[in-house]
């Protein structure tokens, strides 16, 4: 069985794509629809969930105890997508989400995983050096904020509530949602008002 | 049941993909750049996604795949090509496709 | 094995079922033989290291496990630590001091 698999990558696609064509199993067209839908999944959506979490309780508390229902509820599809939980940074805590084992990533409301999320050094260094780790994005926390560090290793895919800025008094949850980016709902950043 | 005592990890056997703490990459930098999908990427995760959907084969049997692959290989492939390789891997050990079939497929191809 | 309560202090079997051939660990390399305290139960999973060889999988309870994480290295500040989810059959009670 090796030997067959070790064929070159793209031709490796090519084949199995037109044996499960043949096979009925899937359609250039079902291929073609499911990157439409993945591609549909961004960091915007799990930006409008944290912004509506920062202006309404009753969401964050919502989003805190079940992160599915709090997704479905903004009309982010989940059906299939593992069950999703929601870590709370606080003026104390600080939360940093990674998988040692592979790259488990809340596909379903920040999209594709990042370049750097499936990086072996990324990977390795998380639950080492979290502190140095953040550093190489130039997030510095204050000694007396602990960290904890997500290791996402099974069924639960994880994402960070962050801390609202300081400053955004006022602000509707549109702007607010424009200033939370991928890396802080993963917790390598921390949002700030600009 | 003494907890383990603090021995460097590294002693006791380690699978490849298993890289939480592990030294080598204690300097290594992170690449914090964003890298565009390309096309062969969204296909390659467009089909796991369709054979998850339709009980083809689970995530679980994706990532066996993944870690079934030589250390020096997986290292060198990028992360869909460990998919695809995983990918075929997974549907000829559930005979969904025959060696023979993918070796004309890709004789064809 | 009895459900484990949130605040039960735990430790990671010391085991190392890759060395014996072919497996799928979610366990990771690092919280092997190490002591941690249940935050909560995250419900019941299939188990993986079926799943991945496609044989039945009977439902598991898969547990939120804290860890010291200065403690596990030897290294970094105190008070961080490690949430990790851990299948019951990985975590053993450990008495009460």
């Amino acid at each position: 069985m090796a030997g067959v698999i070790e064929a070159d990558s793209e031709r490796l696609l090519v084949a199995i794509e037109s044996l499960l064509a043949k096979k009925g199993l899937a359609s250039p067209q079902e291929i073609a629809e499911r990157i439409a839908l993945t591609d549909a999944a961004s960091p915007g959506q799990g930006a409008r969930m944290v912004a509506k979490a920062w202006c309404d309780p009753a969401y964050r508390a919502l989003m805190l105890a079940d992160g599915t229902a709090a997704a479905e509820a903004l009309g982010i599809p989940m059906r299939g997508a593992p069950p999703l939980g929601v870590l709370e940074n606080t003026a104390e805590l600080h939360h940093l989400v990674v998988c040692t084992l592979c790259s488990c990533y809340p596909r379903a409301v920040l999209g594709y995983p990042p370049f750097w999320f499936k990086s072996s050094a990324y990977r390795a260094r998380a639950v080492r050096d979290p502190r140095g780790l953040l550093a190489e994005w130039g997030t510095v926390l204050p000694e007396n904020v602990r960290m904890r560090v997500v290791d996402s290793t099974a069924d639960y895919r994880w994402m960070v509530l962050p801390v609202r800025p300081a400053a955004t008094d006022g602000w509707g949850e549109e702007r607010l949602a424009g200033i939370v980016r991928e890396g802080d709902m993963i917790g390598v950043t921390v949002p700030a008002a600009s | 049941m003494p907890e383990k005592p603090s021995t460097e990890p590294e002693e006791l056997p380690r699978a490849h993909h298993d890289l939480g703490g592990v030294a080598k990459y204690a300097c290594q930098p992170v690449d914090t750049e964003p890298h565009a999908l390309t096309d062969f990427d969204k296909q390659v995760d467009a089909v796991r996604s369709i054979l998850g959907a339709k009980k083809v084969m689970s995530v679980d049997e994706l990532r066996r795949g993944i870690e079934a692959i030589p250390e020096e290989t997986y290292h060198r492939l990028s992360y869909y090509q460990r998919w695809i390789r995983s990918i075929a891997d997974n549907l000829l050990r559930r005979g969904v496709v025959s060696e023979e079939e993918l070796r004309a497929e890709l004789e064809r191809g | 094995m009895a459900e484990l309560a949130p605040g039960r202090l735990v430790q990671v079997r010391s085991d190392w079922p890759e060395a014996r051939g072919p497996a799928h660990i979610r366990t990771p390399h690092y919280l092997r033989g190490r002591r941690g305290r249940i935050v909560r139960r995250l419900g019941e999973f299939p188990n993986p290291e079926d799943l991945a060889f496609a044989r039945p999988a009977p439902k598991l309870p898969l547990y939120h496990v804290a860890f010291d994480q200065a403690a596990i290295w030897g290294e970094g500040a105190t008070g961080d630590e490690l949430l990790v989810e851990i299948f019951g059959h990985w975590l053993q009670e450990v008495p009460a001091q």
